[in-house]
């Protein structure tokens, strides 16, 4: 057994240096006094500095951001209908076209569906920025949140569903008073996943995009094409930052949660 | 179930309908505009392809419409090898890479399985905590490695292990570096969750019956996470030949991924149809394998009811 355990231990701990040195040295860097990226010219916030008076990356955040609440927001609504409508609608007709649909978009190159999306768009001529990018980050998004809520459900005890219907409660202030309570940290994982999903998102935004709509992604990729530098570092590390804080927040309040659900099931059981 | 009443009331309709229609909108009439423009031709207009359905004509126009919808686009990818080329490499870089991280992700899935019960989800974020940070960060990260006069050569150059500093930025190298980093948690979590619930007992009993260790994982272990081993590998596999970012940003320009020819095609030639051609055939190269996700994923969430 030990001598097992000590391979497990090894593996463990090459994996995640592995996944974390990379991401590690491009933080460290991103605080480099130096423009070039073997010569360490000693700590600074020069990069950061730099950033502040850099409106392009500023604005192009800005979009960035709005895209994704908005695109997230509707993916969750959309994706938690689609998993309700799954696990709870049983075989309706349809059913088949409609889980493909669903599950397709996980694992579909991204060029696919940009390319799609965009000759929809000039195929109705509908102009190009803002809102088709919205369009079409919900539209992929929308399948991740469909199958975190749709494992959720799956695993859910429907008899205080059925509690609530027994004593006349409507179907929909059954859903709105005890399904969607239940369901919410899947939800709320759902929405967050979307978001970031979004925020990350070049290839399809590359394609539905449109003058004057140039998210950070398409703004860093264009300067990546021309070499490493500091400031891209910097714009990394605060996304890097963002996004632990917001997970690292998210996964503690679940876990509240989660206890806390579990006391009160204990307590309604005594 | 099927058969319950309830599902003929609006709420129920409602329900179903608005993810229906907007998947339907976006997803699959967009397929069969892809499936036209594929079969039209180049022009220099806007947009840059005839011939253009015009609903105005009625049937006069929709049978001209037919008549002039041409295969050049097909043509041209089957008689170039340029494009044959770009979808070989292509599987080629999805199939290697997909074996190494099977090898690199099967310990550690393995690993963190089996550590104690109270530390696993910790294990478990830390595996996907990457993933939620940016895919572009991730492969521009390595750039910072990678480069000429970066910290790659510059580890290896301080002991003279090397003598002068290597290319190994634009190259394949660099491209299965990028795609195995950036791919390790989709192999991971699913081996993960099936390794998580095999059952501890069948490993006992074929130790109390005298099996060997290596022997047990290879008779007991191995076969039961087979599910997994499918799940991880296609959710790598199938993306993985698409894609576009990795081998743009740290592959050379000798040769193309498909995924690359398709957006220059699309980008700087300008050329739809053909671009278009490119997207069908790939997504016909890619159904099989699309579908046996499905089939996983779908048993996966059956499994769990």
């Amino acid at each position: 057994m030990q001598r097992s355990s000590a391979f497990n231990v090894v593996s463990v701990a090459l994996g995640l240096a592995f996944l974390y040195l990379p991401i590690a040295i491009l933080v460290i860097y991103s605080f480099n006094a130096s423009r070039l990226v073997t010569v360490w010219g000693g700590w600074s916030l020069e990069w950061y500095r730099a950033l502040l008076e850099n409106e392009a990356i500023q604005a192009s955040a800005w979009i960035s951001l709005r895209v994704a609440a908005l695109s997230a927001t509707g993916a969750t609504v959309l994706g938690t209908l689609a998993a309700v409508a799954l696990v709870r609608l049983g075989g309706f007709r349809g059913r088949l076209l409609f889980s493909s649909m669903v599950y397709a978009p996980l694992v579909m190159p991204e060029v696919i569906i940009g390319l799609s999306l965009l000759l929809l768009f000039v195929a109705v001529s509908a102009d190009r920025g803002f809102w088709t990018i919205v369009i079409a980050h919900t539209t992929l998004t929308m399948c991740f949140v469909t199958v975190i809520v749709q494992s959720r459900l799956v695993g859910f005890d429907r008899s205080l569903e059925e509690a609530a219907m027994d004593l006349g409660c409507p179907p929909f202030r059954t859903f709105m008073t005890v399904t969607l309570p239940l369901i919410m940290p899947a939800i709320a994982a759902g929405w967050m996943l979307a978001f970031s999903l979004s925020l990350d998102d070049l290839v399809i935004a590359s394609f539905t995009t449109g003058p004057g709509a140039t998210t950070l992604p398409i703004r860093i990729y264009s300067a990546v094409r021309l070499g490493v530098s500091p400031e891209i570092n910097a714009v990394c590390t605060i996304m890097i930052a963002v996004v632990a804080l917001a997970t690292i927040t998210a996964s503690l309040t679940t876990k509240r949660g989660a206890v806390r659900r579990e006391r009160t099931a204990f307590g309604a059981q005594t | 179930m099927s058969t319950d009443p309830k599902t003929r009331t609006p709420g129920r309709r409602f329900v179903l309908l608005v993810p229906y229609l907007w998947l339907l909108a976006f997803f699959l009439v967009p397929f069969v505009i892809v499936l036209k423009i594929s079969f039209s031709q180049t022009v220099l207009a806007q947009p840059p392809y005839v011939p253009v359905l015009d609903v105005s004509a009625g049937w006069q126009g929709l049978r001209e419409f037919f008549a002039r919808l041409t295969t050049e686009g097909y043509q041209l990818i089957v008689s170039d090898d340029l494009y044959l080329f770009s979808y070989l490499k292509s599987l080629q870089v999805a199939a290697v890479s997909t074996g190494i991280l099977l090898l690199l992700g099967y310990p550690l899935a393995y690993g963190i399985a089996r550590s104690p019960r109270g530390i696993q989800p910790l294990l478990v974020m830390a595996v996907v905590l990457p993933f939620w940070t940016s895919f572009l960060i991730r492969v521009y990260a390595w750039i910072n490695i990678l480069q000429r006069d970066g910290l790659l050569n510059e580890v290896l150059l301080r002991p003279h292990l090397i003598d002068e500093p290597l290319p190994w930025l634009a190259s394949d190298t660099a491209i299965y570096i990028g795609v195995v980093y950036s791919y390790l948690p989709f192999m991971v979590l699913p081996l993960y969750a099936t390794l998580e619930r095999l059952d501890v007992s069948l490993l006992e009993a074929a130790a109390d019956l005298g099996c060997p260790r290596w022997k047990a994982f290879w008779l007991v272990t191995l076969p039961l996470s087979l599910p997994g081993v499918a799940a991880g590998n296609l959710l790598c596999f199938i993306p993985i030949v698409g894609e576009f970012v990795i081998p743009d940003l740290l592959g050379g320009s000798d040769s193309l991924m498909i995924g690359q020819t398709l957006w220059l095609e699309f980008f700087s030639n300008r050329d739809w149809p053909v671009a278009s051609a490119i997207a069908v055939t790939l997504l016909a190269l890619l159904l099989l394998p699309m579908l046996l996700y499905e089939r996983v994923q779908r048993r996966q969430m059956e499994g769990l009811r």
